[in-house]
């Protein structure tokens, strides 16, 4: 077992993990943050995205370990104060989903996406987001979304 | 709902059915009914909960001691097992219970076979040898590999044609059939073919799809003494209670089922798996909370996939268009084991579609040592439609005419296998001209080529039922408060449920929707509801919401009529208010009529009535594609894609777009990307994961436009709702195929339609390739 300490949407946290553990498992089955989703164990679909150290990655494609140190922010830290963040909005105003299953790491690299290059276009849009699948809604309404929070950020 | 009528059919002389026919004499929507909650675009009551993590699915279950189960699967496409040994496994610290066919209950068996729970033959790779359930998934996978087992591997058969020859592999004893060929024949198919001008003839294949669900399969089990209560990730909760019952010997309302929300399910999760059985007994034997999801590759082994078929059609027509024969030999590919949840009619669409007296359909099922199929978004019509939307694509060719206009021409007004008119006779009508004007397909101009590509324009129309259909119960709760409470045993597969019911709610019963709460999803707290398939769930479920509202609303009417000392007709609620007519100043809300009544509360029951008997209800549908192909890298790019469904009247305009565009994005990775690769000599799945398996992301995606069709079709229910969510998929792949033919005038006839079979067809036709005069001409249209 080795020590991990970090930070978790805002809390520090210290635990004691295998080597092996991934960090979406350490995310969901330690700390019992089940917003952020395993759907393809192989790195494609995306669901799994959060942020570490400002950057959208894929806590599958993570060891806990190497988050040692590290700040993260997961679907669950990304209201503040009960108020949700634009791109939480936005995917809920247009429907930016279905199941739901995908929505937290479609969420999570969406507001990187626009944070990185406000001006965002669509076709950027579009190109950003190949990494994160979704099976049901077509992904329009994700574009859409993702396309709300763009115009109203920037301007 | 009292049950007003009970008939007792009689099958031969012992066997006795209940018919039980709920009428209640409602009320109904029609045409000109005004809204103010239905028909608008509402967003999701869910929403909140999925936009911040918090929607709980069946594997966030985290209970206190709960353990992680895994699955050892069959390696080999069919072998015996002849010795199994757990010992190893079990000394490793953390594992807490394991089952294989050396201690599994042996009368639990599982498919329409007979297949044991744990059985020492194994049909496919990825059938269950062993579960194993440990204090982490981690554990688990370490105790997998500690079971040995002795393999003797059997011969196998992967490929449909080789598994019918008489010397082949049998995968079960009776053979490779599943059955006698199902047989439909109307007039004479034969001497239709002989009196056409015009005979098409070919054989189209389509692929085994793999339904990948972002949520696999899978729950989290948990007993009580002998209550046992299953988190499933299902679409049919009161079906998994009645088999998992049926299986472990419980009564019934010693289960309980719940989902609360799940990731996807398409038809997979229509059916109990033999997971769900194997990790209740998993939670016996440790007595412990056991999780048991299946993994991305087991979801694509063993969790239900879209049948392959290979259908031969021919196709007779006299010189002015007009269809004299329809015949199709259909081979569906069911995989090792029938699960009962296939339905996959592919003749169905051969038989209904277009109108023509002379039609023959012959289906055979077949075994194959790979995984079971099992219903997938629209099952059959999908693979029918690829091979008569073509063909039908063809004839337009053959006889020079449009593609519109042949269609137009062998238009069904009525239902031909059961000789009832249709309830909505104009609907598909309505969808070709809707589709096709806001496409501009009568205008289209094709551009030049640029370079290597070639731009090409495709239609294909569809069928499907969706009508919804009794039994369907629900109840509604008014609180003191002016609050609503909603109850029924329906589930919300993603696609909105809760909303849509909601909104038929909040109609009803004048209120604004944010007064209105929708429990769902647990079979101890609601009424029977049947399971999300079939396109029916607000179809089968709206209405009994309606009827419980109307007979909540009833009693609220009552009781505001004493308060108000009017008369109950001249009372009516809007926004939450309780007016009398004429007399503006007259009022009470609501939650002041509930109030004044509590903590006596009204509570509304309601039942599905029963669908009209004199007509049939079908939902129907057309969609318009332009593609773009690359003749050099043989790549297809669907520019656009056009569809206009049929879906009755439309509850939430925006679900419904969403629904579309979901459709048509599957449609897209069906002709285009997705199939299961098998490896015929080893019979391995190559692309068991979401590497090698290509569902379309969003760079593949088309601008897509849906152009809302609503027509209430009051013959389904007062609400004139129809099901909308399978059928967008049905018509995208046969109009892509269609458009790539209109593009370079190559037909490609095998679902997906790859560079590879795109490149080889164009260096065999090469030479018909007249790039002069473009196959897609103006002439002839309607």
């Amino acid at each position: 077992m080795t020590q991990v300490s970090l930070t978790v949407n805002g809390s520090p946290v210290t635990r004691e993990v295998e080597p092996r553990l991934l960090l979406v498992d350490f995310l969901r089955d330690t700390l019992g943050l089940t917003g952020t989703n395993i759907a393809c164990d192989t790195s494609q679909c995306g669901a799994c995205t959060i942020h570490m150290d400002g950057m959208a990655v894929k806590s599958c494609t993570v060891l806990a370990v190497q988050a040692d140190g590290s700040t993260l922010t997961t679907i669950e830290g990304l209201a503040t104060n009960g108020v949700l963040n634009p791109m939480q909005q936005a995917f809920w105003d247009q429907h930016g989903l279905q199941c739901g299953f995908c929505t937290p790491g479609m969420i999570m690299a969406a507001t990187k996406l626009v944070e990185n290059n406000p001006h965002i276009t669509e076709a950027e849009i579009r190109h950003g987001l190949e990494g994160n699948m979704c099976r049901c809604t077509g992904y329009q309404n994700i574009v859409n979304a993702v396309a709300q929070v763009a115009a109203g950020k920037g301007g | 709902m009292p049950i007003q009528h009970i008939k007792v059919l009689r099958n031969g002389t012992d066997e006795e059915e209940l018919k039980v026919v709920e009428t209640t004499g409602l009320p109904t929507w029609d045409a000109d009914t005004k809204f103010t909650v239905v028909g608008r675009p509402q967003s999701r009551l869910e929403g909140l909960e999925k936009v911040t993590g918090r929607a709980r699915y069946s594997y966030d279950v985290r209970l206190s001691g709960q353990l992680y189960a895994a699955v050892l699967r069959s390696p080999y496409p069919h072998a015996r097992i002849r010795h199994i040994d757990t010992t190893k496994a079990e000394q490793l610290p953390g594992v807490h219970a394991i089952l294989s066919s050396a201690n599994a209950p042996d009368d639990i068996t599982w498919y329409e076979e007979k297949s044991k729970l744990f059985d020492k033959t194994l049909r496919f790779i990825g059938d269950e040898v062993a579960a194993v359930a440990a204090e982490s998934e981690e554990f688990a996978q370490d105790a997998l590999r500690l079971i040995e087992v002795a393999y003797e591997p059997l011969p196998f058969v992967i490929e449909v044609e080789a598994a019918l020859q008489p010397d082949a592999p049998r995968v079960h004893d009776k053979g490779n059939r599943v059955d006698e060929p199902t047989i439909y024949e109307r007039g004479n198919a034969a001497a239709g073919l002989r009196e056409a001008d015009v005979v098409i003839e070919q054989t189209y294949t389509t692929q085994t799809a793999v339904h990948n669900s972002l949520e696999p399969h899978g729950c989290t089990a948990f007993w009580e003494g002998d209550q046992l209560t299953l988190w499933e990730s299902t679409q049919g909760i009161f079906e998994t209670r009645e088999q998992v019952a049926e299986k472990l010997g419980l009564p019934e309302h010693h289960v309980r089922v719940v989902k609360e929300h799940m990731g996807g399910g398409f038809g997979s999760k229509q059916v109990p798996w033999k997971q769900t059985v194997i990790a209740a007994l998993l939670s016996k034997q440790s007595g412990h909370p056991v999780q048991l999801m299946l993994d991305r590759e087991a979801e694509n082994l063993a969790a239900g996939n879209r049948n392959a078929t290979v259908q031969r059609v021919r196709l007779g027509a006299k010189r002015d268009g007009t269809l004299t024969a329809i015949l199709a030999d259909i081979q569906v590919v069911v995989g090792a084991y029938m699960v009962g949840g296939e339905a996959s009619e592919v003749n169905g669409m051969y038989e209904r579609l277009y109108r023509c007296p002379n039609v023959r359909t012959e289906q055979i099922g077949v075994y194959i040592n790979a995984g079971p199929c099992v219903a997938f978004r629209a099952p059959g019509h999908v693979e029918a439609a690829f091979a008569l939307e073509a063909a039908m694509d063809e004839l337009a060719r053959a006889l020079q005419l449009d593609p519109l206009t042949l269609r137009n021409r062998n238009y069904s007004e009525i239902d031909q296998k059961k000789e009832k008119p249709l309830s909505m006779p104009n609907a598909l009508q309505v969808c070709y001209e809707r589709a096709t004007a806001a496409f501009g397909w009568q205008t289209y101009q094709r551009p030049a080529p640029t370079g290597p590509k070639r731009r090409g324009i495709g239609i294909a129309a569809h069928e499907w039922g969706g009508s919804g259909q009794p039994p369907a119960y629900a109840w509604i709760k008014l609180n003191g408060d002016g609050t609503v409470d909603v109850v029924t045993g329906t589930q919300d597969i993603g696609t909105g449920a809760r909303t849509g019911l909601a909104q038929v709610a909040a109609e009803v019963l004048g209120l604004p929707i944010e007064q209105i709460s929708v429990h769902l999803g647990d079979t101890a707290k609601g009424p029977y509801s049947p399971t999300s398939a079939g396109s029916s769930t607000q179809a089968s479920v709206g209405p009994a919401v309606f009827a419980a509202a109307v007979e909540a609303k009833r009693q609220l009417l009552e009781v505001a009529a004493k308060l108000l000392e009017e008369e109950p007709e001249r009372l009516e609620i809007r926004d939450g208010v309780v007016m009398v007519e004429g007399e503006p100043e007259n009022k009470l809300t609501v939650a002041e009529v509930t109030g004044r009544l509590a903590p006596h509360m009204i509570i509304g029951q309601g039942a599905r009535g029963p669908n009209a008997k004199d007509k049939t209800i079908r939902t129907f549908g057309a969609q318009c594609v332009e593609v773009e192909v690359d003749v050099e890298t043989g790549e297809i790019t669907v520019l656009r894609v056009v569809a206009a469904h049929d879906c009755g009247r439309i509850i939430n305009p925006t679900m419904v777009d969403s629904q579309v565009f979901g459709g048509i994005t599957q449609g897209v990775g069906f002709a285009l990307t997705e199939e299961r690769i098998v490896d015929e000599k080893r019979g391995l799945v190559l692309n068991a994961n979401l590497e090698e398996y290509k569902i379309p992301t969003v760079a593949d995606i088309p601008q897509m436009t849906n152009v809302p069709v609503n027509l209430p079709d009051l013959a389904a229910n007062p609400t004139g709702v129809k099901g909308i969510g399978e059928p967008p998929l049905v018509p995208t792949a046969p109009a892509i195929a269609n458009a790539v033919f209109d593009a370079i005038g190559v037909r490609l006839r095998h679902a997906p339609l790859s560079r590879r079979q795109l490149l080889a067809a164009l260096a065999t036709q090469a030479e018909s390739i007249d790039k002069s005069a473009p196959p897609h001409t103006q002439e002839g249209q309607s």
